[in-house]
């Protein structure tokens, strides 16, 4: 999992500047007062429980969410004023897989808007989305149906299809996410990659051993009564503790070091002990440390 | 001299047989209700490709239900009957699209709501002036006899822009239809598109309902599509299919009705219908024959499907899947 080539160091120009955000739908607050800087060359995993805001976090540096306080910008614009050139990549499980569409009908979605006065496609964007495909694999693939593809395949046509439109930015929603243990490393190898050839990178996950510990940078989110705020940022070593990770889900996880790489070590669960999620969680976690 | 006459005899049959199968043409009436026919088969078959994909099979139904209402309100009010008509087919649906936002309400739930209460308005309304019980069934069941020279040009003139407006906007409508949500953040207009399809949309079907009527329209807007996607994995190809699909059953289902007198409408629906159950069997067919084909050689287990290459040599996969 382990990348061959070290992370440079934060380039200090900042590319996406949350500045005390507020924001959520239809006057529900999600995110209170959040403040987050992603620099350019940046590889930012955005880490919480479910409904701590990752994914609202990523959307309102889309402007696709109703904000309240505070601002986004996005190459010092505001996403309100002019959409940024961003690169976004749903979560698979939101893909209708049975519409009637290829590869390449897919791929080419990302140049919608780039000659929005042409009905058709250009020579030199077909030329590009093939040259796209190619260097991500997936070329022999394009004039296959969505759903004939194995996941990891199909995570990288719709990677293709945000990087057609040469964006400064690239979203992910959990790139991982119900995808088999050899595709999860295909895909954080692959995004690895595109990020060392200077692509600017945030996704939200909540794998911290598998995904998590192995980005440069990581935001901690939290909910607190349904506002969602930063927690902790920081490279892994120092944002993947104990301390942190109970205040961010409430439950004792022991941390392990691993050559230097932190690991969340689950305790172990006795039988007959009813261990679920949430609540339940949070009780054999403190027997655990009453031990 | 007995096998000449023979001859004459058999030709004398074709002869009859062909002035028999021919006789529809003749009329210039049965002329314009093939065109009005042919063209209301393919718009809606095209129009049905958006609507089934976007999982709103129902809105066709729905707002062919509202723009009755529309329609004796625009008599009431004497405005034209096509404007008001298409004017108030686009405002249910943009109603419709606007009460789903409130997420507790679901989509199939607001075409519920709004379409009928639209319809009831048409139902109040006719109870009240009774005068006009005669064009009441021509709306509920289409009658392409009546089809007006007027009716016909208002039909190709629709026709027209909404094979223009799907061809301009082609890759907006098609990114905005697979994923509305990601399509706005690659900066699509998705507001506009969907607005421009309610009113394409209400357009279509306030010209097809004198040759469907409020009932059927659905069949024709649901039926082709669904067809369509049996045969293809492409989408410009289920675009092609359905909207031919729908001009070939149109023609059939109004040329078959001259001869068998019943329902011009209802025959067309029928005739999807059929065309729609022999799609069903052969991609029955064709998947359990591709498992059998594939069960053979064992070797090439995971790649005889996909080996074909094309839409069509991977089509068993899907049916199977479905």
């Amino acid at each position: 999992m382990l990348h061959p080539i070290p992370h440079a160091y934060r380039s200090g120009i900042p590319l996406v500047e949350v500045n005390g955000l507020s924001c959520g739908y239809d006057k529900q607050k999600v995110l209170d007062k959040v403040d987050l800087q992603v620099m350019q060359g940046d590889f930012v995993g955005l880490l919480g429980p479910s409904g701590s805001g990752k994914t609202t976090l990523l959307r309102s540096m889309l402007g696709a969410v109703d904000v309240y306080e505070g601002e986004v910008l996005v190459d010092g614009v505001g996403v309100s004023q002019k959409r940024p050139r961003i690169g976004y990549v749903p979560q698979l499980e939101t893909i209708d897989w049975n519409f009637p569409v290829t590869v390449r009908e897919v791929v080419m979605m990302g140049r919608t808007m780039e000659n929005r006065l042409f009905p058709w496609f250009r020579r030199e964007e077909k030329e590009l989305a093939d040259r796209m495909m190619e260097q991500l694999g997936i070329l022999h693939l394009a004039g296959r149906h969505i759903r004939e593809l194995s996941g990891g395949q199909q995570q990288r046509a719709f990677l293709t299809r945000a990087l057609v439109s040469s964006p400064s930015l690239l979203l992910l929603d959990e790139p991982t996410s119900g995808v088999d243990v050899k595709t999860r490393d295909d895909v954080m190898h692959l995004l690895h990659d595109l990020n060392h050839e200077g692509v600017t990178i945030v996704i939200t996950t909540h794998e911290i051993n598998a995904v998590a510990v192995h980005l440069p940078w990581l935001a901690v989110l939290h909910s607190d009564n349904g506002a969602g705020r930063v927690l902790a940022e920081g490279p892994p070593s120092q944002v993947i503790t104990s301390e942190i990770l109970y205040q961010t889900y409430g439950a004792d996880m022991p941390v392990i070091h691993y050559e230097g790489m932190p690991i969340v070590a689950e305790s172990p669960h006795r039988y007959g002990r009813n261990v679920g999620d949430g609540e339940d969680r949070t009780i054999s976690g403190h027997s655990h440390t009453h031990a | 001299m007995l096998v000449m006459g023979k001859i004459e005899q058999s030709q004398g049959t074709v002869i009859l047989m062909l002035e028999v199968l021919l006789e529809p043409f003749s009329y210039p009436f049965m002329l314009r209700g093939m065109a009005a026919a042919v063209l209301a088969g393919a718009l809606c078959g095209g129009i049905g490709v958006y609507v089934v994909l976007k999982r709103m099979a129902y809105v066709g139904h729905g707002l062919a239900h509202a723009v009755l209402g529309g329609a004796v309100v625009s008599y009431v009010m004497s405005l034209n009957f096509l404007v008001g008509s298409t004017i108030w087919g686009f405002l249910c649906a943009q109603l419709i699209t606007l009460t789903t936002k409130k997420r507790k309400i679901a989509y199939d739930a607001a075409i519920g709501v709004i379409t009928t209460a639209s319809f009831a308005v048409g139902i109040v309304l006719i109870s009240r002036y009774k005068s006009f019980t005669r064009d009441f069934e021509t709306a509920l069941f289409g009658n392409i006899v009546g089809v007006t020279s007027g009716d016909l040009a208002a039909l190709a003139v629709v026709t027209g822009v909404v094979a223009l407006v799907l061809f301009v906007a082609y890759k907006h409508f098609l990114f905005t239809t697979f994923d509305g949500d990601v399509a706005q953040f690659y900066g699509v207009p998705t507001g506009w598109v969907e607005a421009m399809f309610s009113l394409v949309l209400a357009g279509t079907i306030v010209v097809s309902l004198q040759v469907l009527g409020v009932l059927l329209i659905a069949g024709a807007t649901v039926i082709p599509p669904v067809s369509a996607r049996m045969l293809t994995d492409s989408f410009p190809r289920m675009l092609m299919l359905s909207a031919g699909i729908g001009a070939v059953c149109g023609f059939l289902g109004i040329y078959l009705s001259y001869f068998v007198d019943v329902s011009s409408g209802a025959t067309i629906v029928l005739v999807e219908a059929g065309v729609f159950a022999v799609v069903m069997a052969y991609s029955n067919l064709s998947s359990r024959l591709a498992t059998v084909r594939r069960r053979e050689p064992r070797s090439a287990q995971t790649v005889s499907p996909a080996d074909a290459g094309s839409a069509r040599g991977s089509e068993p996969v899907k049916t199977e899947g479905d």
